[in-house]
């Protein structure tokens, strides 16, 4: 029995040590390096285009009027500010957008999850479904208007027939891309039919997922803004895309660069906000994240 | 009345096999019509035995394991496993990335029915036993090959079956690994009484764990030959008596593939 017992306690021991010499080191990034290798570079090129743009500006390579110097955006930036309506016409169009965001990923993820796990509905929508992600969303505003009036139903319309696709799509190469062994594991498990889904094929898609909401986002922002720009009425409020539009009809140069870049800074800054952190955490977490 | 104590009468611990395999036959379409992968395969696996099934590829060892797992079905003949549906061990260790070692666990028993206040001490308890207690919150990718087969060991183990089949679970390990994890596999199935289904192409590996070695011819794949493994463990695998038996084994395994080369 003595023999055996020392056996065993060999066999912890030995395994231990492997286990000691095989573990996988996991180290996290300083902050240091993540301010000079992520912060900074962007920092650097903004600056650098606004200091060509300044340049160009300076050489006198167009009429002011065409192209207005940076202080003068930034002139009516704060105009804006200091008339208190800059928040507003930013939070209009971000709420208008991340609802209407909101619409579609609650419509789309059960649309892509019935194309992902159904022949059928893959074989019969499933090419519709690519083919609507490249048709441009601005072409929806027409018809849109015309069946729902100028009122916000038609923004959100105009904002899913954008989005939706691209969430539903990007569900579905999730659900693609899942290894056939974990769905395997999964069955062996006792997760099949809906309890798979749930406990296995959602979350193993996931990454794929986000890639689509990220898209999804884009979609939104970007069909709500032609929505806004094209159909302008006073019952809608104004919005970055009705901002963008006065500026054209005003001749207001500075006025249209700054709704441009406005409407840059926030797709940036949700993206940078929301989704990025999401799925780098996500990968992170399964270790799908390679660090160069 | 006399039915119901039948019935009963079968219940897990007094059934004579935990596997049982009648004149099974597999066969799929392939490009020159119906292909015969597994003819008439008849087996048993006695509660609480191990048994390797030992062949070269081609033999449809994975393709058994399948079957006997429920995730296909024969073409022809008849499986049983009482003891309910079987645990599955891959070559992968298939671990599901999003969830921690032990919260992999822990789904293994929520899908077996376990109520929640009674999962984690249960996961605790089996990563426990393959000697990862403390590893409860490690990732996936945190660990080392061989600690993943373990995890994926304790989560088999999890669905509380009376019989696991392991699909050449050790392959992808390195020799120092593997070797730790046969003296593993042997003390746990010795401690949970489980019966085990080992496939494997390693014929040292199969005589250094098994009390009998099945040998399968290949294409189609056919019971060859059996022997028992009658050596005291622990069993190391530079044992005289292993590799004797082995030596055996290899012969008549390489007359099987010989047989191939022939036309």
């Amino acid at each position: 029995m003595a023999s055996t017992d020392t056996r065993t306690d060999d066999l912890a021991g030995l395994e231990a040590g492997l286990d000691a010499l095989d573990a996988v080191q996991v180290r996290r990034t300083p902050v240091r390096e993540i301010l000079v290798g992520k912060v900074l570079p962007p920092l650097l090129a903004v600056v650098l285009v606004v200091v060509a743009w300044q340049l160009l500006v300076t050489a006198q390579v167009t009429e002011e009027y065409k192209l207005p110097p940076p202080s003068a955006v930034w002139d009516s930036a704060v105009d804006m500010w200091l008339q208190g309506t800059l928040l507003e016409v930013v939070w209009t169009s971000v709420s208008r957008g991340l609802l209407g965001f909101m619409m579609a990923v609650a419509l789309g993820t059960p649309l892509g999850l019935l194309v992902a796990r159904v022949k059928f509905v893959r074989s019969a929508i499933g090419p519709i479904l690519s083919g609507l992600q490249s048709l441009p969303s601005v072409a929806w505003v027409a018809p849109a208007v015309i069946w729902l009036g100028l009122n916000d139903r038609m923004m959100y319309a105009v904002i899913l027939l954008g989005a939706v696709p691209s969430i539903a799509n990007g569900l579905v190469s999730g659900v693609d891309q899942v290894p056939p062994l974990v769905i395997r594991a999964g069955r062996t498990l006792g997760a099949t039919g809906l309890r798979g889904t749930w406990h296995i094929v959602l979350p193993a898609a996931l990454p794929g997922y986000l890639a689509g909401l990220k898209q999804g986002w884009a979609f939104s922002w970007r069909s709500l803004m032609a929505a806004e720009i094209i159909a302008s009425s006073p019952d809608l409020g104004l919005g970055l895309g009705q901002l963008l539009e006065n500026g054209r009809n005003n001749f207001d140069m500075p006025g249209i660069f700054l709704s441009i870049l406005l409407i840059l800074f926030v797709g940036i800054a949700i993206d940078l906000l929301i989704f990025s952190p999401l799925e780098r955490w996500v990968l992170r977490s399964r270790g799908l994240l390679v660090r160069s | 009345m006399a039915t119901t104590t039948l019935t009963k009468a079968e219940d897990r611990a007094t059934v004579e096999h935990a596997a049982r395999l009648s004149h099974v036959s597999k066969s799929f379409a392939g490009p020159t019509g119906q292909q015969l992968v597994l003819d008439d395969i008849t087996l048993d696996v006695a509660p609480g035995e191990f048994v390797t099934l030992l062949g070269a590829s081609g033999c449809g060892k994975s393709t058994l394991l399948n079957l006997v797992a429920g995730l296909d079905r024969p073409t022809s003949g008849s499986i049983e496993t009482p003891g309910g549906r079987p645990a599955l061990m891959f070559q992968e260790h298939a671990l599901f990335p999003w969830l921690t070692a032990g919260k992999n666990i822990e789904l293994a028993l929520r899908l077996r029915g376990v109520p929640k206040q009674e999962r984690r001490p249960e996961a605790e308890r089996l990563l426990e036993l393959v000697r990862l207690g403390g590893s409860f919150g490690k990732r996936v990718h945190e660990l080392s090959g061989g600690m993943r087969q373990r995890v994926a060991m304790a989560r088999a183990l999890a669905q509380d079956s009376r019989l696991l089949l392991m699909d050449e679970p050790f392959a992808a390990l390195d020799a120092i690994t593997r070797d730790v994890l046969h003296d593993e596999l042997t003390r746990i199935w010795r401690e949970t009484n489980a019966s085990v289904l080992f496939v494997t192409h390693n014929v040292r590996e199969a005589v250094r764990l098994a009390q009998r070695v099945v040998l399968l011819s290949s294409r189609p794949g056919r019971i060859a030959r059996e022997w028992s493994v009658d050596i005291e463990h622990p069993r190391r695998i530079e044992d005289t008596a292993v590799a004797e038996l082995s030596v055996e084994i290899t012969e008549q395994l390489r007359g099987e593939i010989r047989r191939h080369g022939q036309h």
